[in-house]
């Protein structure tokens, strides 16, 4: 076996063996129970007195929600005029101008969203002051935001039945204080001793060994890196994101970045399991995300490692896919990255997406249209629920059993919001497509400052690939992109801007929704009438459930992208 | 909602104050410590800073080792890739005409010899590396206009071979500026 292969084996082992222990300190977190980082507890109680929160008053579901929108629609304002007026501030070594307004409003909602779409460049588009007041900000923000919304899902199922589902802003607080925070530093601080820049200095010029004027950019990037990877939001400091070689300066930092975006998803699994005291629930959920993330990872692995065919037909024996990637990583670790950033809603990249194998760039597609195989910081888990409700149902129509999940009966309320939520996603993604095809095709010449005939940076299907890319990776959150699209224009900004807010906070509030009402229910205890949720039945079940929902509303537009290109190139 | 705006604005306040500003002055301060005391480490010759280690440079002159190429032509003020898919026309264009160049510039190189590597631009067009086998291509060509004997110039290729880290996980790779200056300090 070779060692890329070895690496990325490597990787994903280092990676469980990170992810248990962790779910159950963040489990005991949620909890109250006695952990290592206690000696916070005096901060927290600081940040509740003087913010005005009662940690003791609890809220029932529609409370957490109020809470989360409350704080988030500050974020946003805040961020939209920080981002319009950048220049005005401080922290801006490089001269970089102020945002125009559409690209205000899409980047202020993309990283609010934990979504990261970047329509900008990090070394020309943003000052340093934005990067840290509010994209990193907004990156831990966001991130603590989908833990709290989970958290709720944790303590609906945790007791039998109430209402009390604890407090919205400490569940925020302490992601950030107990978890994010601590995490990121050590992060931030491996980073820093490999060479990723962390001062303050701007661009630096200098002439090289060959004799040309060349300018770097710098900047204090650790620290941003390290929650962006932690936080599952994927916005890089520089426009190259991990695959800069300053961002991601060896194949160390790149085993250290892509562990950190995948272990807070997995271990929010194992929390879920030791918190309702159901562990084996926590396992089969966790069984069922692994065999679809391998679903999407070996065909991928596969199909980069056997090459680029365009060069074979040039002549070359040595057919590497490395368009788009860098030598530090090999054609196995991006392809490994390709993959995991997809599925679990990071959008961070160490390889350019746009250029990566047909079947590749469908596995990173079906990553992002099923959005659930561990999933992004908290919001994975939510949309995992809703395509379990929807098996509990299925199932319970197929043996002739009233449906119920964890001792409460699912009924049509329920189901209806789960059919909505899961119909949501792909409403998203089709119909942005639909609108941003039909202008491509039918008014190319259109008087716009980017014509529709320009957006593609490639013909055909691919281009076709570009468009359906940047709406699913809006609508699921996930922020990479085909990164040739023309996107930094008034269409792109508007329209990604409004599926990327709406595709956050539906799916958030809606399985929430769920878990509150389940909660308030009668609990009927288990009997042998009862269907079993934690068995691998009933996993089967789930997956051929996520499958069918994400491949039939997705397969027609696969076709016509991915799935064409990679008829007619091989 | 109202009930919640209040507390939501000073929670806020408060977060920007710790993640903003403490957390990065945090994260500066203790770089200090690092190589490169967090800008980044350089490269010196003589004194003089010729570049950072971990940021390519366009080296196109015959007497170098050459990197790969870029879509941002090295100049590390921004940074992308080409985002160019295998089927469109234009790339296959443009691959064919590195092709034909590398083979005008490195006569006794046979087509299909060419690591493919070399022909197709990298993910941050500042790639600092090259794979051992792309810069052991290239020692020919560097033999004949230095007058060096190749085995000199392989041994030094073979000097600057990072292995893959823990001599287990990733590609072996060299550093493409470091290697030039190596090349340079040959006498």
């Amino acid at each position: 076996m070779n060692s890329e292969i070895l690496g990325v084996i490597l990787t994903f082992i280092i990676t469980l063996v990170i992810a248990f222990p962790l779910g159950k300190y963040i489990s005991k977190v949620f909890q109250g129970e006695r952990v290592i980082t206690d000696f916070l507890n005096p901060v927290e109680r600081f940040i509740y007195r003087i913010c005005g929160i009662d940690p003791h008053k609890e809220m029932n579901w529609k409370q957490h929600m109020a809470a989360l929108l409350s704080i988030n629609f500050v974020w946003l304002i805040y961020a939209f005029f920080v981002l319009l007026f950048q220049s005005h501030l401080p922290l801006n070594p490089d001269g970089n101008p102020d945002m125009t307004p559409d690209l205000a409003f899409n980047t202020a909602i993309s990283f609010l969203v934990n979504c990261n779409l970047q329509h900008y460049s990090g070394e020309s588009g943003v000052t340093y002051f934005s990067q840290l007041f509010v994209i990193m900000f907004l990156q831990f923000v966001s991130a603590a935001t989908g833990v709290a919304a989970v958290a709720v899902l944790f303590r609906a199922f945790a007791e039998k039945t109430t209402e009390k589902l604890g407090n919205f802003f400490v569940f925020f607080t302490k992601t950030i204080t107990r978890i994010l925070l601590p995490l990121s530093i050590i992060m931030a601080i491996i980073l820093a001793f490999n060479g990723t820049p962390a001062s303050f200095d701007g661009k630096d010029s200098i002439v090289t060994l060959q004799g040309d004027s060349v300018q770097v950019s710098r900047g204090p990037a650790a620290g941003m890196i390290a929650i962006k990877h932690l936080g599952t939001n994927g916005g890089g400091w520089y426009g190259a994101n991990s695959a800069h070689p300053l961002e991601n300066p060896n194949y160390f930092t790149n085993m250290v970045e892509i562990i950190a975006q995948v272990i807070i998803p997995m271990a929010l699994i194992f929390a879920f399991g030791f918190f309702i005291r159901r562990r084996k629930l926590g396992y089969v959920i966790f069984g069922v995300m692994t065999v679809g993330m391998l679903t999407l990872m070996i065909p991928t692995l596969i199909s980069e490692t056997a090459g680029n065919p365009v060069l074979g037909h040039m002549g070359l024996k040595d057919i590497s896919a490395m368009e788009g990637k860098e030598v530090r990583f090999g054609v196995a670790a991006s392809a490994y990255w390709q993959v995991m950033t997809t599925i679990i809603s990071t959008g961070s990249i160490n390889s350019m997406h746009d250029s990566s194998m047909p079947i590749s760039g469908a596995m990173q597609l079906l990553g992002m249209m099923t959005n659930c195989f561990y999933g992004g910081k908290g919001v994975g888990l939510l949309n995992y629920f809703i395509f379990l409700i929807i098996a509990v149902f299925i199932s319970g129509l197929m043996v002739g059993r009233t449906p119920e999940f964890m001792g409460r009966k699912v009924e049509a309320r329920e189901m209806k919001i789960a059919a909505i939520i899961a119909l949501f996603h792909p409403f998203l993604v089709l119909v942005g497509t639909a609108i941003s095809a039909y202008f491509a095709a039918h008014h190319p010449q259109m008087a716009w400052s980017v014509q529709p005939s320009s957006w593609f940076n490639n013909p055909s299907n691919h281009g076709f690939s570009e468009m359906l890319y940047e709406y699913t990776s809006s609508s699921a959150n996930n922020g990479s992109g085909f990164e040739g699209l023309a996107d930094n224009n008034i269409f792109w900004n508007i329209t990604t801007g409004i599926v990327m807010i709406l595709g956050r906070f539906i799916p958030i509030i809606g399985p929430v929704a769920i878990a509150g009402i389940l909660a308030k229910k009668k609990y009927i205890p288990e009997s042998a009438g009862t269907l079993q949720t934690d068995t691998a039945t009933f996993g089967i079940m789930t997956y051929a459930v996520i499958m069918i929902i994400a491949a039939l509303a997705f397969f027609p537009a696969l076709t016509l992208g991915p799935i064409a290109e990679y008829f007619q190139s091989y | 909602m109202k009930k919640y705006i209040w507390p939501s604005i000073k929670l806020t306040l408060f977060m920007v104050l710790v993640l903003a500003v403490l957390y990065p002055a945090l994260i500066a301060a203790v770089s200090k410590t690092a190589p490169g005391q967090g800008k980044g480490k350089t490269v010196t010759v003589n004194n003089k800073v010729v570049g950072y280690e971990n940021v390519g440079q366009n080296f196109t002159e015959d007497k170098y080792f050459n990197g790969r190429p870029s879509a941002v032509n090295y100049n590390a003020a921004g940074s992308g890739g080409s985002n160019k898919g295998l089927s469109n026309p234009d790339y296959q264009k443009a691959v064919q005409e590195r092709i034909d160049t590398f083979l005008v510039h490195n006569p006794g190189i046979k087509k299909e010899d060419i690591p493919a590597e070399l022909v197709t631009a990298s993910g941050s067009g500042l790639d600092p590396d090259l794979s051992p086998a792309a810069a052991l291509i290239q020692v020919k060509r560097i033999a004949a206009v230095r007058r060096l004997s190749e085995t000199r110039l392989m041994a030094l290729v073979s000097d600057h071979i990072k292995r893959p880290l823990l001599g287990v996980a990733g590609p072996a790779k060299v550093n493409v500026l470091k290697l030039n200056i190596a090349l340079d300090a040959l006498k």
